[in-house]
C-alpha cells in the first residue's frame, strides 16, 4: 500500500486519534462511526482490553480498549471517551481511544517507513510513519491489526 | 453489446431446481397402472421448462438430458407406449443427474459423463423399446450425445428446379438459411439432386419451412437421424429391431444412389475424429443389468405406491403462481429492523409506564396501540421466513420406494401435517436427520413381508410422518408398525460397549442408549445403515438447532421417534437471570424448574463439586459467577436461586442470583463481528437496549462435567 502510494504520488485520508501522548492515523475509509462510549456487557473470560460487546442498532459489537491493549494512556470511561466503530473485514468493531483529533490528507512523500518500536507495537502493523507540521502520526494497517492474533477478536486470524 | 446473461443465471437455477422437485413429487405419485395424464402432462412440462431454460442459458448438456427424457415423456402422454414402474426409476435417476448438473452448474465442479450416458441410454431404450414402429421423434437421442448443442441428423435430398439450379446465389442462400440452423454438411451437389446433411437441434418444420420458400414439397426429401446408421448394432444387440426396420425403408425410398455406405464411413471418421468413441463399445449390456434386479419387485411396487391422498402437488402449483422470490439477506434484514422496533418499543414502554396514567393517558393509549401493531408485525415478518415442511416431507416418498425395493420390504409412507409451517432455515437442517431416521425405520423397524406375516402382521408395513404444532413448539414424528426396540439387544450391546447402565434402567433410559457414539444393534451392517451416519448424528443435529428427540417404542408394536422443534431460530424463549451486574438469558426448553434450596440440601464432594438433593437425586451444582469470574450479589445458593437444567438426558442445578422475567428474545449472531464464546450461545438485546447473552446450556453441563 505504502509503495503504492509512493508511486502514484497520491495522497491519504487519515483519522487521527490519541493514544497516551501519540498520535496515530488510520484509514479513514475503515471508519463508520465515532460514537460515545455507552454500556458494555462484559463477556467472562476475555483478556481485559475487550470491553464487552455493546448493541449498536441491533448488531452486535465488540469493543476494543487499545489503551489497554497497548498500555497507553489511562482506561478511564467517562462522557468523553471515544469509540470508533470500524468497518474492518467486513466485521463492525468498536475501538476505544483516548480522543480523535481530525481528519487529515497525507501524501505519500510525507510517509516514512517505520523504524522498529520494540515492544509497545508491533512493526507489521505499522505502515509508517508521516509527518504534518511537527507531529508525528503512527500510520496503523487497522485491518491487519484487528483481525490478527494478537487481538483475539476473530477466530481465524490473517496472519 | 451483448447482454451479460450470467445476472439471469440465480433465476434460472431456482427455478430448474423447483421443477426438478416438483417433477420428482410428482414421479412419486404417479400411480403406475393408470397414471394420471394431468400428472404425465405436468412432468412433461417441468422436463420442458427446464430443456428450455437451459438451451436459452447455454447449459447443453442439460438441454441433452431433458430432451432424450421429453422424448419418453411425450409419448408416455401421447399414450404411445404404457408407463412402467423402471421408467419412473429411470425418470428419477434422470432427475438426479440433471441435479447434479445443476449443481455443477452453480458451484463448480464435474458430473460423471458415465452415469449420464447410462441414464440416457436407458431413457432411449425405453422410448424406443415397445415401439417398433417409431416414430421420428422418439429416435435422436444418440445424436444429442454425439453433438452438444445438436439434437438430430437430418439427410437432405433436393432437386432445384431449373431456374435455382443454373443460380449459384439462390442454392447459396439456400445454404447460408440452411447452415443457420445448425451444422451444414454439402455432401454432394454435382449431380440434379443435391445431397446435404443438417446436425441441428431445430426439427424437421423448420428446415420445410426454409425450403418452402424455394421449393415445392416434391422437390425436396428430409430424412432425420440417418446418420445414427452405427447406432442401429447397438439397438439390434437389445433386439427392438427398430433401425433395421427403418433403414430400409429409408433406402427404398431413395434407391440407387449408394448414399447409406459412405455416409456410415463418414460418420464412423467423424466420430473417431472427435474421440468420442461412444458407439465403438457395446454399451446395451450395462444399463440392461441395470434394470434387470427390478422385475421381480415390480409388481409389488406398483400396486404399493398408489397416488397418495393428498393435494400437494396442487398446493406447490398454485403457491408458486402467487408468490414472489425474494433473496434470504433481504427477509433477514427486515427481521431484524422488526426485531429493532420491537426492542425500541419495549424501551418506550418502559419509560412510559413511569408517567402519570392520568395526565398522559392519550400517550399510553398510543403507547398500546403501537405494543399490539408491534407484534402483529413482528409475527407476519417471522411468517415470511416459514414455510410448509412439506418441502422436506416431499423428498422421502422416493427415500422409502427406493429403499423398499433395496431391501425387499413393502412399506407405506403416510404423511401428515405437511402444511405445518416452520423456519426455512429449520427446514433445511431437518432433512438429513429425518432421512436418517426414516431409513432406520425401513432397516430395523419394519420386517420382512414374510415375518410380518407369521406375526399376524400387514405384509406392507406403514411409516407415519407427521408435524404438527404444539404451543410454542413443532412436534415431528416418525412411527413406524415395525419390530420395536428390544431392550434386551440394546442392554446387551451396552454392556458391551462398556456403557454405564444400571439393571433397573427406565425404558426410556433404555432407548437413549442408541444415541450413543457408534451405537447400532443391527445384525448385519447393509449398505443402509452402514453409512457412518448414527443416531449420535441426528441427535446432535437436533440439539444444534434446539431441539429435543424422544423415543417410545414397544416390541413388536412399532417405534416412534418424536423430535421437537423451536419454531424458528431467530426467536426463542427465554428466562432472563440476573447474576451480579449482568443479566443473561436461558433458553427456556432446557429448565426443568427453579427452587431455592434448603441450606442442608447442599453437599460437597471431594470438598469441592458441590451437588444439591432434588428430591432424592444429586445434582450437580454450578455457580454461575464462578463459571464467568463475576462478583456475584448473592454467594451462598440457599440464598440464591438454583434452576435446574436438563439436556441430553443430564440435569444440572445453575445457581444464580435472581429470575428476572421470561421474554421471547430476538437471538443475534455474537460470530459476525466477534468470535465464538465459550457459554454462549449468542446474544440478545433487551427492553433497555442493553445486549444479554445466551447461555449455552450443553456447554454449561459440559462444564459440570470437566
Amino acid at each position: 500500500m505504502q509503495e503504492e502510494q509512493k508511486s502514484s504520488g497520491s495522497t491519504q485520508e487519515l483519522l487521527t486519534f490519541t493514544l497516551g501522548g501519540e498520535e496515530y492515523g488510520l484509514d479513514i475509509l475503515k471508519v463508520q462511526e465515532i460514537r460515545g462510549y455507552d454500556a458494555v456487557t462484559a463477556i467472562a473470560n476475555t483478556p481485559e482490553f475487550i470491553r464487552g460487546v455493546i448493541n449498536l442498532r441491533g448488531i452486535i459489537v465488540p469493543i476494543v480498549d487499545m489503551r489497554i491493549k497497548f498500555n497507553l494512556g489511562h482506561a478511564e470511561y467517562n462522557e468523553l471517551t471515544v469509540v470508533i466503530i470500524l468497518n474492518v473485514a467486513g466485521r463492525v468493531i468498536g475501538m476505544v481511544v483516548d480522543g480523535v483529533s481530525d481528519v487529515i490528507s497525507l501524501s505519500a512523500d510525507q510517509v516514512k517507513p517505520a523504524p522498529e518500536f520494540g515492544s509497545a507495537i508491533d512493526t507489521k502493523y505499522v505502515m509508517g510513519l508521516g509527518t504534518v507540521d511537527d507531529r508525528m502520526l503512527i500510520l496503523v494497517d487497522i485491518e491487519k491489526l484487528m483481525t490478527s492474533r494478537d487481538m483475539e477478536l476473530v477466530e481465524s486470524v490473517s496472519e | 453489446m451483448t447482454i451479460d446473461m450470467s445476472q439471469f443465471y440465480q433465476v434460472f437455477f431456482d427455478e430448474t431446481a423447483e421443477h426438478l422437485a416438483q417433477m420428482e413429487s410428482l414421479l412419486v405419485g404417479l400411480d403406475i397402472s393408470s397414471p394420471n395424464l394431468d400428472d404425465l402432462n405436468a412432468i412433461f412440462r417441468a422436463a420442458h421448462s427446464i430443456k428450455g431454460g437451459s438451451g436459452t442459458f447455454g447449459f447443453t448438456d442439460m438441454t441433452e438430458v431433458t430432451h432424450i427424457l421429453e422424448n419418453l415423456l411425450d409419448r408416455l402422454r401421447k399414450e404411445e407406449i404404457p408407463l412402467r414402474d423402471e421408467m419412473v426409476d429411470a425418470f428419477l435417476q434422470a432427475g438426479d443427474i440433471l441435479k447434479a448438473q445443476l449443481d455443477a452448474h452453480q458451484n463448480g465442479g464435474d458430473v460423471d459423463p458415465e452415469t449420464i450416458r447410462e441414464v440416457c441410454e436407458r431413457l432411449k431404450r425405453l422410448a424406443v423399446g415397445e415401439s417398433a414402429p417409431a416414430s421420428p421423434p422418439t429416435s435422436p437421442e444418440s445424436a444429442a450425445l454425439e453433438l452438444p448443442g445438436s439434437s438430430q441428423h437430418f439427410e437432405i435430398t433436393y432437386t432445384p428446379d431449373a431456374a435455382t439450379a443454373t443460380d449459384p446465389d439462390r442454392l447459396n442462400n439456400l445454404y447460408a438459411e440452411l447452415g443457420r440452423l445448425g451444422q451444414l454438411e454439402i455432401i454432394d451437389t454435382a449431380g440434379a439432386e443435391k445431397k446435404l446433411r443438417l446436425a441441428t437441434t431445430a426439427d424437421e418444420n423448420e428446415i420445410r419451412d426454409i425450403f418452402s420458400f424455394i421449393a415445392e414439397p416434391d422437390q425436396f426429401g428430409i430424412v432425420g437421424e440417418v446418420a445414427q446408421a452405427p447406432s442401429s448394432t447397438t439397438e439390434e444387440d437389445d433386439g427392438y429391431g427398430f433401425f433395421t426396420d427403418d433403414l430400409p425403408a429409408v433406402e427404398e425410398a431413395d434407391p440407387g444412389y449408394g448414399f447409406f455406405a459412405p455416409m456410415d464411413e463418414i460418420q464412423a471418421q467423424k466420430e473417431e475424429q472427435q474421440g468420442y468413441g461412444f458407439f465403438d463399445e457395446p454399451p446395451a449390456p450395462e444399463p440392461a443389468a441395470k434394470v434387470e434386479p427390478k422385475p421381480e419387485t415390480t409388481p409389488p411396487a406398483a400396486a404399493k405406491y398408489g397416488r397418495r391422498e393428498n393435494d400437494k402437488v396442487g398446493t406447490v402449483a398454485s403457491t408458486a403462481e402467487s408468490s414472489i422470490r425474494v433473496s434470504v439477506e433481504k427477509v433477514d434484514q427486515l427481521i431484524n429492523l422488526v426485531g429493532e422496533l420491537v426492542i425500541t418499543q419495549a424501551m418506550l414502554a418502559q419509560t412510559a409506564s413511569k408517567v402519570d396514567p392520568v395526565v398522559f393517558e392519550q400517550l399510553l393509549d398510543g403507547m398500546g396501540q403501537l405494543e399490539r401493531n408491534t407484534r402483529d408485525l413482528q409475527e407476519s415478518v417471522m411468517s415470511i421466513r416459514m414455510m410448509p415442511i412439506s418441502f422436506v416431507f416431499s423428498r422421502f416418498p422416493r427415500v422409502v420406494r427406493e429403499l423398499a425395493n433395496k431391501l425387499n420390504k413393502q412399506v407405506e409412507l403416510k404423511t401428515l401435517g405437511e402444511g405445518t409451517e416452520l423456519d426455512k432455515g429449520l427446514i433445511e437442517k431437518l432433512a438429513d436427520p429425518l432421512t436418517h431416521l426414516i431409513r432406520n425405520s425401513l432397516d430395523h423397524g419394519i420386517e420382512e413381508p414374510e415375518q410380518r406375516i407369521s406375526q399376524g402382521k400387514d405384509p406392507k408395513g406403514t411409516i407415519t410422518l407427521s408435524a404438527a404444532h404444539q404451543g410454542g413448539n413443532i412436534v415431528i414424528e416418525v412411527s413406524d408398525d415395525g419390530a420395536g426396540l428390544n431392550r434386551e439387544k440394546i442392554l446387551a450391546k451396552a454392556a458391551e460397549k462398556g456403557l454405564p447402565v444400571a439393571d433397573n434402567i427406565s425404558d426410556q433410559d433404555v432407548w437413549q442408549l442408541i444415541f450413543a457414539p457408534g451405537f447400532s444393534t443391527a445384525a448385519v451392517v447393509t449398505d443402509v445403515s452402514g453409512r457412518g451416519v448414527g443416531m449420535d448424528v441426528v441427535k446432535r443435529n437436533i440439539h444444534e438447532m434446539g431441539g429435543r428427540v424422544e423415543i417410545g417404542s414397544a416390541l413388536g408394536v412399532g417405534t416412534r421417534m418424536t423430535i421437537r422443534l423451536p419454531l424458528t431460530l431467530a426467536i426463542l424463549d427465554g428466562m432472563s437471570i440476573g447474576v451480579g451486574n449482568e443479566v443473561y438469558i436461558l433458553p427456556l426448553t432446557f429448565i426443568v424448574e427453579s427452587l431455592q434450596p434448603a441450606a442442608a440440601d447442599i453437599k460437597t464432594v471431594a470438598g469441592q463439586g458441590r451437588v444439591v438433593q432434588v428430591r432424592g437425586e444429586y445434582l450437580p451444582l454450578i455457580a454461575l459467577h464462578q463459571v464467568f469470574n463475576i462478583t456475584p450479589k448473592i454467594s451462598e445458593p440457599h440464598n440464591g436461586i438454583l434452576v435446574l437444567l436438563e439436556t441430553e438426558g443430564k440435569k444440572i442445578a445453575l445457581f444464580v442470583d435472581e429470575l428476572l422475567g421470561q421474554h421471547q428474545v430476538v437471538i443475534k449472531s455474537m460470530e459476525s463481528n466477534y468470535r465464538k464464546v465459550p457459554g454462549v450461545s449468542g446474544a440478545t438485546i433487551m427492553g433497555d437496549g442493553k445486549v444479554a447473552l445466551i447461555l449455552d446450556i450443553g456447554a454449561l453441563v459440559h462444564i459440570a462435567q470437566s
